[in-house]
């Protein structure tokens, strides 16, 4: 079940060499390897923290990281075996990335009872941080509300203030359509209609000519995976886009836009939090990580680097692996990475740092394979995540 | 189908001693000794997991093995009192012996309900009207206010027993589940060499004699129906106590799949085959789980293995190398 693969080589002689005693840290990397989002998370979330690991040259400042892996299959009952498993046999001091909302709540119960730290990447849910929220979870790439709250509102403002949906017809898909609803609301905009389609669909025509016919300009796609992909293969063969509708992905990955292309993607806006193509330390980064894994990070794998260095830096100034210090360390120390930039922890586990509104390029403008996305707007962290006041989490709201 | 001749020189053994027969005593002894010691020497979580399971298998062999009736859709009692078990002790703060009660409950009931429908069809028709109900059932669950959708209901807490004994602790916990897990398997080896378990096999065997015998046929298989559905709501409502949550996957079609796996694997119509099957399943699944998607392609590979070379299970084989029913 368990890979493990040791890091420290230089370990002992650190041992040897450095003056402080030396801590011995084991991350878990629990997500899907397997399934839909492995290319997003998998193994490329392995790799990630591995370079987080050695940048931060753990093992010279006298850390020992061992890193393990697993695959959950997007099950939350084997998820949270997995979790305990680690954390009461194989010593494991913080469980990484854990994409899927069902698996994610379940480690994060998981981790709190055994007082451990989680640092999620992958999960999208927002109840996480709100009426899920532990003392023991960092949440730290995206969210349901940041998602709403960075297309939504940066869509409307941009002049798309008529919106129908097309939803996938279950609680994250409802509940991704109503925070848009009310962002788009708020700023101005009208909704004009929405339409359900079952979970998980394959045919999307009815309800893509539905939101053709309802004259919105933008059409919100509050679905995800296989979903968002074959009813954007399918507004393109209807040519929705072409007609003058946008589309809007709430829940995109970039792995998603180049299984589409360009050309069935183009002009599509998507809600990030990472972009390999963003400044020089983005690209540094993503050159090396496409080395190891043939494509540039997924927003995912980027927090799961992100967060694993905030960690490491924790362990350092706390000297020890006790998760109650390592985790208010965290919160104390505001986030600095190539990645990501300079950022903060809230109290109930948010972390908060810009996130970015997207446009997919035309297949004219797109100069590589990888060459997909281009910036539309940049949403300042305290405007994209929901405030900690209105989220509901009860630890951080009680002091 | 494959299992006539266990049973055929099971029964007069049975009509002459009403008891187990000596080497059945021995082997649940021997049973129970390496189940009390499990957790001590696997991980606790993990052995009561097998054990939800085992009974799972076993109510569905009662239906299958001894009931001759497939049903596609065992998932939806399992799932249904998973989810009801689960909101029983999150939401209205039942003990963990009344919530896996009321559970079990829902699963009956829900087993009366569909198998009334069900058992008015045969063979394939019977099992694609499970499958339609359990279909039924996931929706539902995938909709419905209380189950959380996708997400499930998490956390859920496990109460002290009897309002008295706290449970948090696995190896106490696991006491318990075996205590559950393993008096539901007597039981239904109880059920299977009552009575009405003769006439369940005889029903299997040939339905229009039984129906010239006089027995009511539908009214013994809707109750063999009904004690599946239950017991296999028990496995669930006792699965999500010691997971702490109740999700989709216990309600999705591939579990009902994966305990016609276990059954067949280990031996349709055998007393210990669905608990073999159960441990080979749900260990493979378990230790195999870093092959990701090929633990499929493993277990379908085993499935086909399996029904070309020994059609009755491995316990069908041993039991006919032994020559004494498993």
């Amino acid at each position: 079940m368990i890979k493990r693969i040791a890091l420290s080589t230089a370990a002992v002689s650190a041992l040897v060499a450095g003056p402080a005693l030396a801590t011995d840290i084991t991350l878990g990397v629990l997500n899907d390897q397997s399934g839909i989002y492995a290319d997003l998370s998998g193994q490329g979330s392995v790799v990630a923290a591995q370079m987080a690991v050695a940048d931060f040259d753990a093992a010279g400042k006298g850390i020992n990281v061992e890193i393990i892996s697993a695959d959950h299959q997007n099950k939350p009952d084997i998820a949270s075996n997995i979790a305990r498993q680690w954390y009461d046999q194989d010593g494991v001091d913080a469980i990484l990335d854990v994409p899927t909302s069902s698996t994610a709540l379940a480690v994060a119960d998981v981790t709190a009872e055994f007082g451990k730290v989680f640092i999620n990447s992958g999960a999208a849910t927002s109840d996480l941080t709100r009426a899920n929220c532990q003392p023991t979870t960092i949440h730290w790439t995206y969210d349901t509300a940041a998602l709403a709250n960075g297309t939504g509102k940066a869509v409307t403002e941009s002049g798309g203030d008529t919106w129908f949906f097309l939803t996938a017809d279950y609680a994250f898909g409802h509940a991704l359509e109503r925070d848009t609803t009310a962002v788009v609301e708020a700023n101005g905009g009208e909704v004009l209609g929405s339409v359900a389609h079952p979970f998980p669909g394959t045919d999307f025509s009815s309800f893509l000519l539905q939101a053709q016919a309802s004259g919105a300009k933008v059409i919100g796609l509050a679905n995800a995976g296989a979903d968002t992909v074959n009813s954007i293969k399918q507004a393109a063969e209807f040519g929705i886009v072409q007609g003058g509708q946008k589309l809007a992905g709430l829940l995109l990955f970039i792995n998603n836009v180049h299984s589409l292309g360009a050309e069935t993607a183009q002009g599509l806006q998507m809600t990030t939090a990472f972009y390999w193509d963003k400044n020089d330390d983005t690209r540094a980064f993503s050159e090396r990580f496409k080395a190891e894994m043939g494509s540039p990070p997924s927003m995912v794998q980027a927090g799961v680097y992100a967060g694993t260095l905030h960690y490491l830096k924790a362990v350092e100034a706390v000297g020890s692996d006790d998760a109650t210090a390592i985790v208010a360390s965290m919160k104390e120390m505001k986030t600095d990475d190539p990645l990501f930039g300079e950022g903060y922890i809230r109290k109930d586990g948010r972390v908060i740092h810009d996130m970015y509104l997207m446009e997919v390029k035309s297949p004219e403008e797109s100069t590589g394979e990888w060459d997909l996305l281009k910036e539309v707007a940049t949403i300042s962290g305290e405007d994209a995540f929901l405030p900690m006041e209105d989220g509901g989490c009860a630890f951080a709201l009680a002091d | 189908m494959s299992t006539n001749e266990n049973t055929n020189t099971a029964t007069p053994a049975m009509n002459r001693s009403v008891g187990m027969p000596g080497h059945m005593k021995i082997i649940f002894v021997v049973l129970l000794a390496v189940l009390i010691a499990l957790p001590f020497m696997v991980y606790p979580v993990f052995a009561m997991k097998v054990m939800c399971f085992a009974l799972f298998a076993c109510a569905f062999n009662l239906l299958l093995g001894f009931g001759g009736l497939l049903s596609f859709g065992h998932a939806a009692y399992f799932g249904m009192a998973s989810y009801v078990c689960a909101h029983a002790a999150k939401v209205w703060g039942l003990t963990p012996e009344l919530a896996i009660l009321a559970g079990t409950v829902t699963a009956a009931l829900l087993g009366l309900l569909i198998g009334s429908l069900a058992i008015r069809r045969q063979g394939i028709y019977f099992a694609m009207v499970t499958l339609a109900f359990a279909q039924m059932v996931y929706f539902f669950a995938l909709q419905a206010e209380f189950t959380g959708g996708e997400d499930g209901i998490q956390t859920v807490p496990r109460n002290d027993l009897l309002g008295l004994f706290p449970m948090g602790d696995d190896i106490v916990f696991y006491f318990f589940v075996l205590f559950v897990t393993f008096g539901g398997i007597l039981f239904i080896y109880r059920i299977t060499h009552s009575p009405f378990g003769q006439v369940l096999k005889a029903i299997r065997e040939n339905e229009p004699r039984a129906i010239s015998l006089g027995y009511h046929v539908n009214r013994y298989k809707l109750t063999v129906f009904v004690l599946s559905a239950t017991f296999a709501g028990l496995a669930g409502a006792t699965k999500s106590q010691v997971f702490h949550l109740a999700s989709l996957t216990d309600v999705h079609w591939s579990m009902s799949g994966e305990v016609v796996l276990m059954t067949l694997l280990g031996g349709m119509g055998t007393v210990l085959g669905p608990i073999v099957g159960a441990v080979i399943v749900v260990t493979m699944q378990n230790y195999l789980a870093y092959l990701g998607a090929w633990v499929t392609v493993i277990q379908g590979c085993i499935f086909v293995i399996g029904v070309l070379m020994f059609r009755e299970g491995i316990i069908g084989v041993l039991s006919k190398i032994f020559k004494k029913p498993l």
